[in-house]
């Protein structure tokens, strides 16, 4: 179990984490979502031990490692950069963690076999890394990282430097290796589409602070706070600021949405209204879908969908619309919004839904 | 802007290229018309920046000939083309301002200072970057650098063409979304002739009015995205367009219908007699996989959820076959599936048959 | 800053302090020590404060002397700077005169001092020096050890003969480093050579520029093997230069206390003015 306890790190008067406590269990896959500079290479840079905390603790199993260096941790680490040894074959590249622990020839060549097998590498051990291609490349940086057998494996978005089809086959290659019993496996992405193909658990960040973990489904769906619903939504989550009044939240001459119904309690007050995109639609498909007229601005298709850009009271929204829709600019269309499935936060971007939930 | 005639081009790298695999462009004869937004496609290797660079004029093609305009252009400098260039990275120049990185391209065309001004300012605006005109560029973030990159390539109006090399790489998924609709919109105010490097699906078929797919040195398809994604035109085009891919099983047919396995697809139309030869298979994209309580008996292997819908990855008949399932939506239990027959493309010898009535 | 706390590393730098403390600081004491005190001999010492200092300070020998050292300085850095940048510009980028241009450069590095100074006594010779003789067979009147002229003439030459290739070498590793990227967005931004150089080029080679003139201000301000070979320090005073001072005063005369004075004076000078170039350097171009 590796913990971080109310770890900050400052670096000449500037927060790079703030106040971060979480507690990874072995076995487990966790994502660090968040966007560039929000603190996520820092982390794992305290949880490596290639850095040390300007105050709180790591703690691993139970011991405190705080100021344990590096090397004498059971760490493993893959980078956005490929890193190999380009002198070496893509075997020795594999096989040096194994040497470096002193390993016997037999299980080398064993362990090497198995993660280049696992890894589809086989039929390129005899070449030296710069003669790969860069997939290949950074399958080699992955083997390294699992013939280790590390406690703690930390990949800094490995697949960032990838060609968008070639993530896809080496993300499909990921669970096999997050299958090693006991690991912990901590990844950093900016790519929230990316956090939700992992699975496992997911961390958001922003500015150095950890806003919510938990299962990554669950972040997506129920997160804490604006912060995390805006960290974890691409495209961008829509939002608007609606009144709260009796059993409906207003803005005049354009919507009257109904309060749920279990939390008709609230108060009469402004509140942040957020959806995804996909809640948006062309048609009323349910009878309680809202209705809301806005302009469009422009309109993407992808070939399957729609991503229509609305203009709604000088606000911006994005609707995903399945099959093709393609829509003049300015043009005024009718849209509609599944009212099941938004998010409410109070002024203070706290969701209203989650508070009462842990009220209750 | 101009219309951007390619004919014939082909380059090579090596001096003496003798065997097609020598060429890193074989064979390009498109013409990209005025005024038009073009995304270029494929893989890293496919010969897409190669491509580019041949328009822009930072590169010579080995053989061929490029007109702007009907005006051969294929020895002239890329000053002389007039041509706007955004790369991968940001190429910001460190010790100017950011109002002076803008103004450098009209400053060395010795454009007059109020017009300077004028454009730079629009500019800024555009991308969002007037609050920090007077900051030096260096220093600034990755996204702000990239920002300072595109403002140079859209603060000229006279240019035959702007070109962009992956320009969104660097870019956090937020700020992409901004950036591409602001293209977009600058495309449309201003009818500015576009060609956009990517490897990034999305990027492509959101930005372009045609696609063109490149593999290997190619041209596979020029389309709009709704024909790359319903009819491919091959294999590749089906699998490296669309997020999963085509789902393509090998099949044998027979007149209206195919056999997968020990199971027969009825196909939207006949099969034309005289295509016999060759490897025979069937594409069908994730999301016209139906799940249903008849059809073909699959076995499901795993179900991601990526939020806005789930993947179904099921085993059909020894085949991994994808499907894509509304967020809400129930999975069978014994689940069965079907392919909605618009959905149905054949392929003989991985190119697209066009099926008869 | 990044690394973590470890006392055991204090162990590591140990053996380098140690060094330094017998190579540097030892040494740099008992100058010191010389410089305020006074002896006639029999290791009997007085001492005298500042007295040396004062009369250092005070004599128009040191003064003329530093002049020199300045004026010395100032021709080579605004001769080898310029040149060495423009040579760098030149060299190719590649194909097979990458590595024979960088030999031909890294030649005249390896030469020793005293080699490249004899080197130029001969070659500068009117009696049998190719350059000497040539010259003088022109009409042209060029003798180095009668004219103060020549003298200086020589040694400018032999300096930027034997030390701009250092400045090329460290422009041209500057250069390369520059991605491709930035040549072809100049192009498309129609900027001209001249504009390519003062925004990419120059901005690039920024950190190796400070480098190459630090170093080259140190080494030509403390000049001493190759005018003592070449000159002598003459005809006359005309190249006697700080350190050529320094050692007549030492060796030649030995007066220890003055000379002593005079080492710490010009270790200081020395000090100051690359700290001076650094400041500036470092500081030009930052935001306001």
């Amino acid at each position: 179990m590796l913990e971080l306890r109310n770890v900050t790190r400052t670096i000449a008067g500037v927060d790079h984490i703030r106040d971060v406590s979480l507690t990874l269990r072995h076995g487990s896959l966790n994502v660090l979502l968040g966007p560039t500079l929000s603190g996520k290479t820092s982390l794992m840079r305290i949880m490596a031990g290639l850095d040390v905390p300007t105050a709180g603790s790591v703690w691993f199993d139970g011991v405190d490692v705080t100021g344990v260096p590096v090397r004498r941790r059971n760490v493993a680490m893959v980078y956005q950069q490929f890193i190999n040894y380009p002198s070496m074959t893509v075997y020795e590249n594999i096989a040096s963690p194994l040497r470096v622990a002193g390993a016997d020839d037999a299980t080398i060549k064993r362990e090497v076999g198995r993660a280049a097998e696992l890894l589809k590498l086989t039929p390129y051990l005899a070449r030296t890394p710069l003669n790969l291609s860069g997939g290949q490349q950074q399958r080699t940086a992955l083997a390294r990282a699992i013939v280790k057998n590390a406690s703690l494996v930390l990949l800094d978005e490995p697949l960032a430097n990838l060609d968008y089809k070639l993530r896809e086959e080496l993300r499909e290659e990921l669970p096999k290796i997050f299958a090693a019993a006991g690991t912990i496996f901590v990844y950093a992405t900016t790519e929230p589409h990316e956090a939700l193909l992992l699975g496992g658990n997911t961390a958001t960040l922003s500015e150095g602070r950890i806003t919510q973990f938990g299962p990554t489904i669950e972040v997506f769906r129920r997160p804490n706070d604006l912060v995390t619903a805006r960290t974890f939504a691409d495209p961008p989550l829509n939002t608007i600021v609606l009144r709260k009044s009796g059993s409906s939240f207003k803005l005049d001459g354009g919507v009257n949405l109904p309060v749920p119904a279990d939390l008709a309690g609230i108060a009469d007050d402004e509140y942040t209204i957020g959806f995804q995109p996909h809640h948006l639609s062309l048609s009323a498909s349910r009878p309680e879908a809202v209705p809301i007229r806005a302009k469009v601005t422009a309109s993407e298709i992808t070939g399957s969908e729609s991503f229509v850009h609305l203009d709604f009271a000088d606000v911006r929204w994005v609707m995903l619309a399945h099959g093709i829709h393609s829509f003049e600019p300015d043009q005024e269309i009718e849209v509609f919004l599944d009212p099941r499935h938004i998010m409410i936060f109070d002024s203070s971007g706290r969701s209203v839904s989650a508070r009462d939930r842990m009220a209750a | 802007m101009a219309r951007i005639e390619c004919n014939h081009i082909r380059h090579a790298y090596t001096a003496n290229p003798t065997s097609p695999k020598d060429y890193a462009l074989k064979e390009v004869n498109h013409v990209f018309e005025d005024g038009g937004a073009y995304a270029l496609l494929g893989p890293s290797g496919c010969g897409k920046t190669t491509l580019l660079n041949i328009i822009s004029g930072l590169l010579q093609p080995s053989h061929g000939e490029l007109r702007f305009d009907g005006r051969e252009v294929t020895n002239l400098s890329t000053q002389e083309r007039n041509i706007a260039q955004v790369f991968q990275f940001p190429v910001i120049y460190d010790t100017m301002t950011v109002y002076d990185n803008l103004a450098f391209p009209l400053r060395n065309r010795s454009v007059p200072e109020a017009d300077v001004d004028r454009r730079v300012r629009e500019t800024l605006e555009m991308t969002g970057l007037a609050d920090m005109a007077k900051r030096r560029a260096r220093g600034l973030t990755a996204d702000q650098k990239q920002k300072i990159s595109l403002g140079r390539g859209l603060v000229r109006h006279d240019v035959n063409a702007i070109l962009f090399d992956e320009p969104l790489t660097v870019i956090d998924p937020h700020m992409k979304w901004v950036l591409r609709s602001q293209l977009k919109q600058l495309h449309r105010r201003f009818g500015y002739t576009m060609v956009y490097v990517t490897h990034d699906q999305t990027e492509a078929l959101t930005f372009a009015e045609q696609v063109v797919v490149m593999y290997d040195g190619e041209i596979v398809q020029i389309g709009t995205p709704a024909e790359l994604f319903e009819r491919p035109k091959h294999t590749f085009v089906g699998y490296f367009i669309g997020s999963p891919g085509m789902n393509v099983v090998p099949v044998s047919v027979d007149g209206r219908s195919a056999r997968l396995g020990g199971q027969t697809i009825e196909l939207p139309g006949a099969v034309p007699s005289s295509n016999g030869a060759g490897r025979t298979e069937l594409g069908v994209r994730p999301e016209y996989v139906r799940l249903s309580e008849n059809g073909i008996p699959a076995t499901i292997t795993k179900v991601e959820d990526i939020g806005r819908h789930r993947v179904v990855h099921a085993n059909v008949e020894g085949h991994h076959i994808a499907a894509i399932v509304a967020e809400h939506a129930e999975i069978p239990a014994d689940p069965k599936i079907a392919f909605d027959p618009a959905g149905i493309n054949l392929y003989a010898d991985s190119w697209r048959v066009e099926l008869g009535g | 800053m990044d690394k973590p706390w470890n006392n055991k590393a204090w162990f590591m730098v140990l053996p380098v302090l140690v060094l330094v403390a017998f190579s540097a600081v030892i040494p740099l004491m008992t100058v010191v020590n010389y410089s305020v005190q006074d002896t006639f001999g029999n290791n009997i010492f007085f001492w005298v404060g500042t007295a040396w200092y004062e009369d250092i300070l005070t004599s128009s020998r040191f003064w003329q002397a530093m002049g020199r050292n300045l004026a010395f300085s100032a021709i080579i850095l605004a001769i080898q700077i310029p040149l060495g940048i423009f040579v760098a510009l030149n060299m190719p980028r590649s194909g097979w005169g990458v590595p024979v241009c960088l030999v031909l450069m890294a030649l005249p590095l390896l030469i020793p001092w005293n080699v490249v100074g004899t080197i130029w006594q001969v070659f500068g010779r009117i009696d049998i020096g190719l350059l000497g003789y040539t010259m003088n067979s022109l009409g042209i009147n060029y003798n180095y050890v009668s004219d103060p002229v020549a003298a200086w003439i020589t040694l400018v030459l032999m300096d930027v003969w034997h030390w701009t290739s250092l400045v090329v070498l460290l422009c041209y590793a500057g250069l390369v480093s520059i991605p491709d990227a930035y040549y072809q967005a100049a192009k498309i931004d129609g900027a001209s050579r001249w504009a390519v150089f003062r925004y990419i080029q120059l901005p690039k080679m920024n950190r190796v520029l400070l480098i190459a003139v630090l170093l080259r201000f140190m080494d030509s301000f403390m000049t001493y093997t190759e005018p003592f070979v070449v000159t002598g320090g003459g005809p006359g005073n005309s190249t006697t230069f700080m350190s050529i001072d320094l050692v007549k005063m030492a060796i030649g005369q030995f007066d220890l206390g003055p000379a002593a004075a005079m080492s710490i004076v010009y270790f200081l000078i020395v000090l100051l003015l690359s700290w001076v170039f650094y400041t500036v350097m470092t500081n030009y171009g930052r935001d306001s």
